[in-house]
């Protein structure tokens, strides 16, 4: 069982730099076809200062964590875990070149059929590099342990 | 792009669909690498079965880019508030996803007119696999 102690555990906070390069090969990957989303001009043209990260890129940037020591620490097992919910609330723009920082904690911990399946949620709040709020994310993963 | 007129929009309009190719595993590998999400559960097939799955399957997030991208040939991304989804079902390899979306409310925030809109991911064969909602400001 992964053990509800760790409820309201903050993770040490990142530092990550959205790289343009990354968001051409996700807009590659995900088949976008708006060039704002890989042609900096397309994207001056459309009036951002760079390449604007796609709504969902900020998850992605949080795979950076430098450690994943608290998945271990948790009892996450990879081979067993679903994607159970994902959502975002957007307060500004990020765009390729901004640093952001990630500010992540485990905001829940619960179970559901007699722990056969067990639930950990992270929340985290993101902030570029003046200090302003960019996003929030909540993110649901399921362990299966049947 | 963005053609739209937002003044005009009602509830219960519907967006243009998106219509994705199969899911394949060139797919998988080029969005494991591009998103940063590098489980051998969508990658490794020795490693899928290991796990007790038939075979490697899309991430989530996968879907879940593919319905932002539903979102903002739609609107400017500028607009969009909030974005959330439950993923209900695993896409499979072979799986040609459609992502749709309807306007289910209109409401004002602070000053600021706002809609929701209902989106989903629905295969070939009709079932869905990810439902979800999105606010968008007028």
């Amino acid at each position: 069982m992964i053990d509800k102690k760790h409820i309201g555990r903050q993770l040490p906070t990142f530092l990550v730099t959205a790289e343009a390069g990354q968001l051409r090969f996700f807009a590659k990957a995900t088949g976008e076809t708006n060039p704002v989303y890989f042609d900096e001009q397309a994207a001056r043209d459309a009036g951002y200062p760079n390449l604007p990260l796609p709504p969902t890129f900020l998850f992605s940037l949080e795979f950076q964590i430098p450690s994943n020591a608290w998945r271990d620490e948790l009892g996450i097992v990879t081979a067993r875990i679903l994607h159970g919910e994902e959502s975002f609330r957007y307060h500004r723009m990020a765009y390729a070149g901004d640093t952001l920082r990630f500010d992540v904690r485990i905001a829940d911990i619960y179970d559901k059929k007699g722990g056969a399946l067990e639930f950990v949620v992270r929340e985290t709040r993101v902030t570029n590099q003046h200090g302003e709020h960019v996003a929030d994310l909540r993110s649901v993963l399921v362990q299966r342990n049947s | 792009m963005n053609a739209i007129s937002l003044e005009k929009i009602n509830v219960g309009d519907t967006l243009p669909p998106l219509a994705l190719p199969p899911i394949n595993r060139t797919t998988l590998a080029l969005f494991a690498g591009a998103s940063g999400d590098h489980n051998a559960i969508h990658i490794d097939t020795d490693y899928a079965r290991r796990a007790g799955m038939p075979d490697v399957f899309a991430h989530g997030m996968l879907s879940m880019a593919y319905l932002a991208r539903l979102l903002t040939q739609w609107v400017d991304q500028r607009q969009l508030r909030e974005f959330g989804v439950r993923f209900l079902g695993i896409t499979h390899l072979g799986h040609q996803i459609t992502c749709t979306g309807t306007v289910v409310e209109r409401f004002e925030v602070d000053g600021e007119q706002r809609i929701k809109v209902e989106v989903r991911t629905t295969n070939q064969y009709g079932e869905t696999k990810i439902v979800g909602d999105a606010v968008i400001a007028l």
